[in-house]
C-alpha cells in the first residue's frame, strides 16, 4: 500500500509538468497580456514597453515557461503582474474561503443524498421516492447561476433578510453569525447540485445492492430488517459513491467559479476569474497548478479508500 | 422430540393447499391484473430425519415452496404447519424465532455471500443475533462449524473471494447448521457446483445428517443429485405435485407420465441403454399465469386424452405412492 501510493506520486510529478506547459501554450496564445490590459491614453507607449521588458515579455513564449519553472523548483509561485502580491499568498489568502464554502456545501450535500437515496431505494416508486428523484432532477437542471440570482431576488431584494454579496458585512468586524449569514445563500446553490447528483448515484447503487442474494442469506440468518440494511446493504452501496465523492471535490472548485462571482465570495473562483480577465501570467499559471494538485490528490484519496473499505482491492508493488 | 417418543410418527412440517401467487401490476397506479402462480395448492408433509427430495424443471415453483416454508416469501394462501404450528401468517418478527429452527442453503454460492465480510464475521453474525453462544464462545463455535464443515481452521479470517465454489458452499452449509436448525430447505445447492465437487458436498450433506439428525427439503432439477441423497421424493409441475413416492419406488415404477419423462431426460451412463424408448417432451412449459385448464401437463403429455383437458386430476394412490394421472393406476 505505502508502495503503491509512493509510486503514484512519482506518477503525478510528470502529469503536473505536462499540465503546466499545456497551460502555458493555451495561455500565450490568447490574444492580449497583461501589460495590453493596462493600455488607457494617459499612459505613454513607451512606459508599456518598458513594463513589457520589465515583466519579461518581450522573451520567447519557451524562455518565459523555462523562467517560470526554474522559479517553480525553487519552490517560488512568483509574483502576480498586477498587484505584486506573492502567488503563493494570494491564493492561500483565498484558500480559507473556498475551502469553507465547499465543505460546508459538501457536507451537507452528501448528509441530505446519502440517508435520501437509501430511503428512496428501500420505498422504490413510493411518494418518497418520486419526491426525491424529481427533487434531485431539479437539483441537477436548474443552473447555479440561475438558482443563485433567484434565491438573491427572493431573500435579498424582496425579503431582504439575506446579505447578497461578500463574506463578511463591510466596515463590520465579521464574526461567526455574519459569515454564516453570507453562507447560507452559496451554500444552498451548491448543495442542491452536489444532493441532486449524488441522491441519483446513491438510490441507484442501492436499489442495485438490494437485489443481491447475500441479503437474502443475511435475511435468511434471521437479521432484523434494519440490520439487513445498515450491516449488508449500505456498506456494500456506498462503495461505488466514493469514487463519486473523490470527483465531485474537483468539481465543486469548478462549480464555485460562478458561484463565488455572483455573491461575490472571496475565494479561489473569484480570484481565477479576475486572474484571467486581467492576463496575470503567473497567478493563472499559479491557480491551475493548484487545481491541477487537487484533482490529483483527490484522485489519489479515492483510490485509497476505496482500498481501506473493500477488502478485495489490494494494491501491490 | 415429540416425534421421537410417538410410534405413530407425526411430520415435522406440512403445507396444507399452499399457495404463493406473485401479482403482476400494470399501469401508474400498480393495479394488480394478473398472477403469476409460481406455487398453486401444494400439499406436503415432511417426517423429523428424513430427506425429501423436491425435483422440477426450472420455473415449477420448487423454489418458491423453499423460500415460503423458511418464510423468505409470504404464502398466498393455505398452511404452513411446523412442529403443530401454523407459520404461514407469521409476522416478519416472529419469523425471526422460527430462523433458527428452519434454515435455507441458496443454491449460488458465488452470489449468497456477502463479499465484504470475512467468513468469521459471517458465521458468527447469526450467533450473536440469535445470542446460541455467549460472546466470549463465539470464536470457538466457529471453529467447530468450520471443523464440521471440513474447512481448514485459517479460513476464518479469509474474504469469500478467496475459496472455491465447494469451499463456498461449505461456508454456506456452516452457516445454516449455525442456528442448530432442525429442518434445512436445501434449494439446489450443488447444481452451481463441478461434478466432482458435487458429490463431495453430497456426502457432506449426508454425514451432517447423520451427525446432527437434520431434516432436508432437498430441492434440484437433476435427479442424479436426489436420488442420491432422498429417502422420498416429489415431482413437481407448474406449482402443483404431480408425484410423490420413496426413492426406489419412483425411480423403478414411475407412475406419472412427466415423471417418466423427466427420468428419460437425463442421461445414463449405459451405453447398451442409448436407444430405449424414450418419452422426450415437446414443445415449452406453459406460462404459470394461464395454466391449463384439466391437467395442466395434458398440452405436453403425450398420454392425454379427452378428459385431461377438462378435469384435474388429483393425487391418488395410497400413503407411500401417489401420483396425479388419470391412466396411471
Amino acid at each position: 500500500m505505502f508502495n503503491y501510493v509512493i509510486r503514484r506520486i512519482f506518477i503525478a510529478i510528470p502529469v503536473l509538468i505536462g499540465v503546466t506547459i499545456i497551460n502555458f501554450i493555451i495561455m500565450s496564445m490568447a490574444p492580449g497580456s497583461p501589460v495590453d490590459m493596462l493600455i488607457s491614453p494617459q499612459i505613454p507607449a513607451e512606459a508599456l514597453a518598458a513594463k513589457r521588458i520589465e515583466l519579461g515579455l518581450d522573451a520567447p513564449a519557451y524562455v518565459q515557461y523555462l523562467s517560470w519553472f526554474k522559479h517553480l523548483l525553487q519552490g517560488d509561485l512568483g509574483y502576480s503582474m498586477i498587484t505584486y502580491e506573492p502567488v503563493l499568498n494570494m491564493i492561500l489568502s483565498r484558500m480559507g474561503p473556498t475551502l469553507l464554502l465547499m465543505g460546508v456545501s459538501l457536507i451537507i450535500g452528501v448528509a441530505i443524498a446519502v440517508p435520501l437515496g437509501i430511503l428512496s431505494a428501500r420505498k422504490q416508486y413510493s411518494k418518497l421516492d418520486y419526491a426525491a428523484v424529481t427533487g434531485s432532477f431539479l437539483g441537477i437542471s436548474v443552473p447555479n447561476f440561475f438558482l443563485g440570482l433567484g434565491l438573491i431576488y427572493v431573500f435579498s431584494i424582496w425579503l431582504k433578510i439575506l446579505p447578497s454579496s461578500g463574506m463578511t458585512t463591510l466596515g463590520s468586524e465579521g464574526g461567526f453569525g455574519d459569515i454564516l449569514l453570507h453562507l447560507i445563500m452559496p451554500v444552498i446553490v451548491l448543495t442542491a447540485n452536489v444532493a441532486g447528483r449524488n441522491i441519483r448515484y446513491v438510490r441507484s447503487s442501492m436499489l442495485e445492492i438490494l437485489e443481491q442474494d447475500y441479503l437474502r442469506t443475511a435475511r435468511a440468518k434471521g437479521l432484523k430488517e434494519t440490520l439487513v440494511i445498515n450491516r449488508h446493504a449500505v456498506r456494500n452501496a456506498l462503495i461505488p459513491i466514493i469514487t463519486v465523492l473523490g470527483m465531485e471535490i474537483p468539481i465543486l472548485f469548478g462549480g464555485a467559479v460562478v458561484i463565488e462571482q455572483i455573491f461575490s465570495w472571496p475565494g479561489i473562483g473569484q480570484l481565477t476569474m479576475s486572474s484571467i480577465m486581467s492576463r496575470d501570467y503567473s497567478t493563472i499559471m499559479g491557480l491551475n497548478l493548484t487545481a491541477a494538485v487537487i484533482v490529483i490528490v483527490a484522485n489519489l484519496l479515492t483510490d485509497i479508500t476505496y482500498a481501506l473499505v473493500d477488502p478485495r482491492i489490494k494494491y501491490s508493488k | 422430540m415429540n416425534s421421537q417418543n410417538n410410534k405413530q410418527p407425526s411430520p415435522l412440517l406440512s403445507l396444507e393447499q399452499l399457495k404463493v401467487y406473485y401479482p403482476i401490476r400494470k399501469g401508474i397506479i400498480k393495479r394488480t391484473v394478473d398472477n403469476v402462480k409460481a406455487v398453486d395448492g401444494v400439499d406436503l408433509s415432511i417426517y423429523s430425519g428424513e430427506t425429501l427430495g423436491l425435483v422440477g424443471e426450472s420455473g415449477c415453483g420448487k423454489s418458491t415452496i423453499g423460500k415460503a416454508i423458511v418464510g423468505l416469501e409470504k404464502p398466498t394462501k393455505g398452511r404452513i404447519l411446523f412442529d403443530g404450528d401454523d407459520i404461514a401468517g407469521y409476522s416478519s418478527d416472529e419469523m425471526i424465532n422460527l430462523r433458527s429452527e428452519l434454515q435455507i442453503v441458496f443454491q449460488d454460492p458465488y452470489s449468497s455471500l456477502n463479499p465484504r465480510k470475512r467468513v468469521i464475521d459471517l458465521l458468527s453474525e447469526p450467533l450473536r443475533v440469535h445470542r446460541i453462544v455467549s460472546n466470549g464462545d463465539v470464536s470457538k463455535e466457529v471453529d467447530r462449524l468450520l471443523d464440521l464443515v471440513g474447512l481448514p481452521k485459517n479460513s476464518k479470517n479469509r474474504y469469500p473471494h478467496e475459496f472455491s465454489g465447494g469451499q463456498r458452499q461449505r461456508i454456506g452449509i456452516a452457516r445454516a447448521l449455525s442456528l442448530r436448525p432442525k429442518l434445512i430447505v436445501c434449494d439446489e445447492p450443488v447444481s452451481a457446483l463441478d461434478v466432482s465437487i458435487q458429490a463431495q458436498v453430497l456426502n457432506l450433506f449426508k454425514d451432517l445428517q447423520k451427525e446432527l439428525n437434520l431434516t432436508y427439503l432437498f430441492i434440484a432439477h437433476g435427479l442424479g443429485a436426489v436420488k442420491y441423497i432422498s429417502d422420498r421424493i416429489a415431482v413437481m409441475y407448474l406449482g402443483k405435485i404431480v408425484e410423490i413416492g420413496p426413492t426406489k419406488e419412483i425411480f423403478q415404477n414411475p407412475k406419472h407420465p412427466y415423471t417418466r419423462a423427466l427420468m428419460d431426460a437425463s442421461p445414463i451412463p449405459n451405453p447398451h441403454l442409448r436407444n430405449r424408448k424414450k418419452v422426450v417432451l415437446q414443445g415449452d412449459v406453459p406460462s404459470p399465469v394461464n395454466p391449463p385448464k384439466g391437467c395442466r401437463f395434458h398440452t405436453r403429455c403425450p398420454m392425454a386424452e379427452a378428459v385431461c383437458r377438462v378435469q384435474e386430476p388429483e393425487l391418488t394412490g395410497d400413503s407411500l405412492h401417489s401420483s396425479a394421472c388419470f391412466f396411471s393406476h
